[in-house]
């Protein structure tokens, strides 16, 4: 079997994979990260976006073999154990963003890619249009929104700046 | 999906000997087509040759007046790049509109025209401009590359290499789009470039990307919205699905050629 | 009241799980040595099974057994059941086909189970599922449910695919009404069938200890009590208590992870048989062609009014399609959850309902979001707007006109009313919406070349379901209590462990926000278990908007009993006697004097028992209740949708959406909102952007999310949310419930809102573009007419 290393929140990690292994499917079970979720087989519901060097990417839609020398960040890596949430994740809890949680990690992780696009004054149109490819069937996304706007603009506070910059 | 054998080559030259070898095998650019199909057990490669490692296919370069944009661009830096923006903001809406923000991120202009999605929206705009596909073995006109549906005059063994697009002083894009699968139900994109005008859509013909020349003719009095007041195309040989029938389609090509034109003209 | 309190907009305690990727799902847990489930399912809708020819599969790589449905037979497991009775007309039961977790000899709709791969990994598994041969004999389908009862039969049990021929009212007495009135609105109504899609598909882990002979089961469901209790019953896998279910975090529901499928049962079965552990997980595909979908009717509804344009009696006819098999609760959903709402929030002297119920060769059809209700609400707000536009009254008037006023209210159609202000919501949801402002915003759209429409919704719904033995006399074979138990520690943390289960509803958070409100002790210091048939005794799971009227009295009624043994604990260590013991924010003390005790003390005195004789008083701090409601409790109020329609394209856009629900008692408003905000997603969902489509051979032709819109965030606008508030007098908190209202007020929003833009009211759900566009060319539409609301 192929090999191939990343590196995944920081950490060098490597691993023995059949060629058709996903990105997902190297995520939750090699890693055994299972914060990034699988909730359709047509790259439309967004639950395993992730970043690829700093990039949001659907890890549904990338073999494991393509992120050979990447740097992958997942919903684990975003605030350090311990340590304080990220001002997104913040944004969520706060602005009760989330139900079930099942779209949340990969909502989140969509919400950064959206600010490092758009910057961190977010109007609702922008956020509503950019979430265009992530799929929540609890919230109907009128909080997602306000947690987004709200997580942007903290992060344009302070540390989150930094962060999503990375 | 099906297992395969995986190849990273570094030059395109590699990339065709790899071609040549595994006749059953696939590029992956993107991999925003390929790899759905392939997850539902619909494609069976043998193999996949990545061009992620090959040099000097992505970018969008200003050559006299065209715009020239590498393979491997992908949509969300075609939608961004300084240079189209400025040339003709008209073209970098097309990989804009292409399905969500994440899909932007990963697909590439050559990956969804080898594709040719009679739903996708680049090639809209290659016929629309009357591009040309370089490849690594040619030039092939807009005209002659898009033959039908998921079908191209791709040859064993090619690779797209670049699209030059040469630049219309007049163009727009109009997309009405899939309300569940993001892709263009209807999309229209108009130009005028001197005496050529071009209306091509996709999303409507069950043959995939084609021009309107009944539009053309007529747009060729005036280039506006006017000029084709009133006008629609058949309904034969529309796509027919639970999201649009073929009158509603030939309708839409109608109201967003002049959409498209009145945004054109603007 | 408290931070934490009730009514307080506490933020959630599971939500740190979530947002850091930390929440266990059942995909998430793994056993050592797991293998992978793969099911082989039917490319037919209706076939008989003539041969399976495994041998190919079972000797491929990683794999550990093919088994199918006659091995299923041979070790005597037995069909999945629907577990509500309902009655024909003429006094037949109804006509449960039998329904294996694996198909006996024939397949009755695309995706049904045939045989199943046991393989080392997933991809092994798919690998295997496909090269095994099964050879059908294809069988003329039955998709069109208007055409099911002349079509071939599919079950011998079934004559004419009927599955029964119920009513409720009085016949003779809605017809007398007919014929004295004055005008008859009628209206040919299509409820459209929709696919759940809980973003976490279904799954299933089942593991065996061969040691102990038990079993165990992770699963995706909002009822694991229920669901041991049909697999050890009625299935007959192992005895109750040899089998333990659990479910952990389940990623939303809807109704469709309350029933019991045959996927959790062959995994339980399996993993006996090979002595691994099995894990199935659906991925989207397979969730379309086998999660229980929802609606699914035709009904044809008149309204007879006199006059002055009072109601006088509604009438209607509906078919029901249930699928291929009776999903566990289908019985219920188009008879006693529907017709018994069809007096909505109006004075109805007279309704008749008949139901006829039918087998197609499409997926089963169950509970989802509303259940029953949503479908009753859209007939009757249907049937009221369209009677106010042909009478020519103001929409919102003609309500009123109508509007029950006093209670308690007895409906013909069995519902007693217990409370409301129906006035009260409308009036409010009028404001917040700024109907008089409408037409002037309806002529700015004219000039843009849009059209406008507004359109109400007043709906109601029954829920906290529900008393047992009213649902017992009306045929369902549980009861629909719920239970509490209440641990005190040492230290005085409380444990609450309820038969509730939650799917995104936030139970750990309100549940705990009433313990600590109660008990007087700090919201941290209370955690909430549900999930697992080894923690909590028993319980009925959630759904149909009860947790909290139901599953929260329970813990009210347990919490009593705490302070009542608390109190005798207390008594002793304060040496008072015991009715002189007062219990306040968590204190005790005794009357008149300055003598107290505070909850940790009391607590810990319970358990190290030094104070009291055990002959007097049990040590301990430990209360169960099983709370059985007194009636539904009554959720109801008003949303009002407004939208322009792009006349060009048909393209619609809610511009504005309001609503105002009483709810009775909130225990926290933030997860209140949050819960009618993703209800009205579904409900404008289902009205403009959903839709299951089978092709005539019974194909399915929106199998994926490419295909089945789902609504994404630029389908929806911002909610403008209110309560009004009257308590129910059903239960001790005062509660109604909130979970479903959104998806039942909102379809019939949006097609008022819809069909008043257009002036036309032929127009069926899911109103898309196109559809809007061909009622447009039906139906020019008025110019910028002047709005009946406005009249």
């Amino acid at each position: 079997m192929p090999a191939v290393s990343m590196t995944v929140n920081g950490k060098a990690v490597s691993g023995d994979v059949e060629a058709r292994t996903l990105l997902v499917q190297f995520l939750r079970e090699n890693l055994r990260l299972t914060g990034t979720h699988v909730g359709c087989d047509t790259s439309q519901c967004g639950a395993c976006v992730i970043h690829i060097d700093g990039i949001a990417a659907k890890s549904c839609t990338t073999l494991a073999l393509q992120c050979e020398g990447a740097k992958i960040t997942t919903i684990e890596g975003l605030a350090e154990p311990g340590g304080p949430l990220h001002p997104m994740q913040e944004a969520f809890r706060e602005n009760h963003g989330l139900q079930c949680g099942y779209c949340t990690p990969g909502m989140i992780m969509a919400a950064l890619d959206i600010v490092r696009r758009n910057g961190n004054d977010l109007d609702e149109h922008t956020i509503r249009e950019q979430l265009d490819g992530n799929i929540c069937r609890c919230t109907g996304y009128h909080n997602i929104v306000k947690a987004i706007a709200a997580g942007a603009k903290a992060m344009g506070q302070g540390e989150g700046a930094r962060q999503a910059a990375e | 999906m099906y297992n395969f054998t995986f190849h990273r080559p570094t030059t395109v030259r590699q990339a065709a000997g790899l071609l040549a070898r595994n006749p059953e095998a696939k590029i992956l650019a993107g991999g925003h087509s390929l790899l759905p199909v392939m997850k539902q057990r619909l494609a069976q490669p043998s193999a996949l040759i990545d061009l992620a490692l090959v040099e000097g296919m992505t970018g969008v370069e200003l050559k006299g007046r065209s715009v020239v944009i590498g393979a491997m661009s992908r949509h969300a830096d075609v939608a961004n790049s300084a240079v189209l923006l400025e040339a003709m903001p008209a073209l970098a809406s097309v990989p804009g509109s292409v399905g969500d923000p994440q899909v932007r991120n990963r697909g590439t202009i050559g990956g969804s025209i080898a594709n040719n999605d009679p739903n996708a929206d680049y090639p809209a705009a290659l016929l629309g401009l009357g591009a040309t596909i370089i490849t690594n073995k040619r030039r092939i006109a807009a005209d002659d590359f898009f033959t039908g549906m998921f079908s191209t005059a791709l040859e064993e063994g090619e690779i797209i290499t670049k699209v030059s697009f040469p630049i219309a002083k007049k163009a727009a894009y109009e997309k009405f789009k899939h309300p569940a699968s993001g892709f263009a139900l209807v999309g229209v994109f108009v130009s005028k470039r001197g005496p050529d005008i071009r209306v091509a859509v996709t999303g409507a013909g069950s043959n995939g990307v084609f021009r309107v020349k009944s539009f053309e003719e007529a747009l060729k009095k005036r280039f506006s919205p006017k000029s084709i007041e009133g006008m629609t195309i058949p309904a034969t040989g529309m796509n027919n699905d639970i999201h649009a029938s073929p009158e509603y389609r030939a309708h839409l090509v109608g109201v967003l050629a002049r959409r498209a034109l009145a945004k054109a003209t603007a | 009241m408290s931070a934490t309190g009730i009514g307080a907009a506490v933020r959630r305690k599971e939500d740190f799980r979530f947002i850091t990727g930390k929440g266990q799902y059942t995909d998430d847990v793994t056993r050592p040595g797991e293998t992978r489930a793969v099911f082989v399912r039917s490319p037919h809708a209706h076939a008989t099974i003539k041969s399976i020819d495994a041998s190919e599969a079972k000797s491929m790589p990683g794999v550990l057994a093919v088994l199918t449905g006659a091995d299923l037979a041979n070790d005597k497991i037995g069909n999945l059941i629907c577990g509500w009775m309902i009655h024909s007309k003429d006094g037949s039961p109804m006509k449960m086909a039998p329904h294996p977790a694996l198909a006996a000899g024939k397949v009755n709709h695309v995706g049904d189970a045939v045989a199943v791969v046991i393989a080392a990994t997933q991809a092994q598994g798919r690998d295997a599922a496909e090269k095994v041969n099964v050879e059908y004999e294809p069988l003329t389908p039955i998709i069109d449910l208007v055409k099911a009862k002349s079509g071939q039969q599919i079950h011998e049990i079934a004559p004419n695919n009927t599955i029964y021929e119920w009513s409720l009212g009085d016949a003779k007495a809605t017809e007398a009404a007919f014929a004295k009135a004055k005008h008859v609105t009628q209206l040919d109504i299509v409820n459209n069938r929709l696919a759940p899609n809980a973003i976490e598909p279904r799954a299933a882990l089942a593991e065996y200890d061969a040691g102990t002979d038990q079993l165990t089961l992770w699963n995706t469901s909002q009822n694991p009590h229920v669901a041991r209790l049909v697999i050890a019953a009625f299935v007959g896998m192992a005895p109750e208590h040899k089998l333990r279910v659990i479910a952990p975090d389940v990623g939303g529901g809807f109704g469709s992870k309350i029933f019991i499928y045959p996927e959790e049962v062959v995994c339980l079965w399996a993993a006996r048989k090979v002595q691994r552990p099995v894990k199935w997980t659906a991925d989207r595909s397979e969730a379309f062609l086998t999660d229980a979908h929802g609606r699914d009717h035709i009904t044809h509804a008149e309204l007879a009014l006199d006059e002055h344009g009072k109601i006088l009696a509604l009438r209607a006819h509906t078919i029901a399609n249930l699928g291929a098999y009776m999903s566990t609760f289908s019985s219920s959903v188009p008879t006693y959850l529907y017709a018994t709402l069809l007096s909505g929030q109006y004075d109805i002297p007279q309704i008749y309902c008949e139901v006829d119920a039918v087998y197609t060769n499409t997926v089963p059809v169950d509970a989802y979001r509303g259940a029953g209700r949503p479908e009753a609400t859209f007939v009757v707000e249907r049937l009221v707007e369209v009677a106010a536009r042909e009478l020519g009254l103001d929409p919102a008037e003609f309500r009123k006109r109508n509007f029950i006023k006093s209670f308690p209210h007895q409906t013909p159609v069995i519902m007693a009313y217990d409370g409301g202000d129906y006035g009260a919501s409308l009036k409010k949801a009028m404001e917040i919406a700024d109907v008089k402002g409408f037409n002037k915003r309806r002529r700015e759209s004219a000039r843009h070349g849009k059209l406008r429409g507004l359109g109400y919704s007043a709906y109601i719904e029954a829920c906290g379901i529900a008393p047992s033995q009213a649902v017992g006399s009306l045929g369902a074979g549980v009861g629909l209590w719920e239970s509490a138990e209440v641990r005190v520690n040492p230290t005085g943390s409380v444990e609450v462990l309820t038969g509730s289960h939650a799917h995104g509803q936030g139970h750990e958070t309100t549940f705990a926000q009433l313990v600590s409100e109660r008990l007087g002790i700090p919201f941290e210091n209370v955690s909430i278990v549900h999930g697992d048939t080894d923690k909590v005794q028993f319980g009925m799971g959630t759904y149909g908007s009860r947790s909290g009227a139901v599953g929260m009295s329970a813990i009210v009624k347990a919490l009593d009993k705490i302070e009542t043994k608390a109190k005798k604990v207390a008594s002793h260590m304060l040496e008072a006697a015991e009715g002189d013991i007062e219990f306040k924010d968590g204190k005790f003390t005794v009357a008149g004097t300055d003598k107290s005790a505070a909850w940790a003390d009391v607590s810990l005195n319970a358990y190290i028992a030094h104070k009291f004789a055990g002959q007097e008083l049990e040590p301990g701090l430990k209360e169960t209740s099983f709370y059985d409601p007194t009636n539904f409790t009554f959720p109801a109020g008003c949303h009002i949708c407004e939208l322009e329609v792009d006349t060009e394209t048909g393209k619609t856009e809610i511009v504005k959406w309001t609503a105002v629900d009483d709810f009775g008692t909130i225990i926290n408003p933030m997860i209140v909102e949050g819960q009618v905000h993703g209800g009205i997603a579904q409900g404008v969902g289902q009205a403009m952007l959903e839709g299951v489509v089978y092709d005539k051979d019974g194909q399915l032709v929106t199998g994926s999310m490419m295909d089945y819109t789902m609504p994404r965030a630029h389908d929806l606008p911002s909610f403008n949310v209110g309560t009004t508030e009257t308590k129910s007098p059903s239960n001790p908190l005062g509660m109604k419930g909130c979970g479903e209202a959104g998806a039942i007020a909102a379809p019939a929003a949006v097609m008022n809102a819809i069909t008043d833009a257009i002036g036309s009211e032929q127009l069926a759900m899911p109103a898309t573009a196109n559809a809007v566009w061909s009622a447009l060319q039906r139906n020019k539409p008025p110019q910028a007419a002047i709005p009946p609301q406005a009249a």
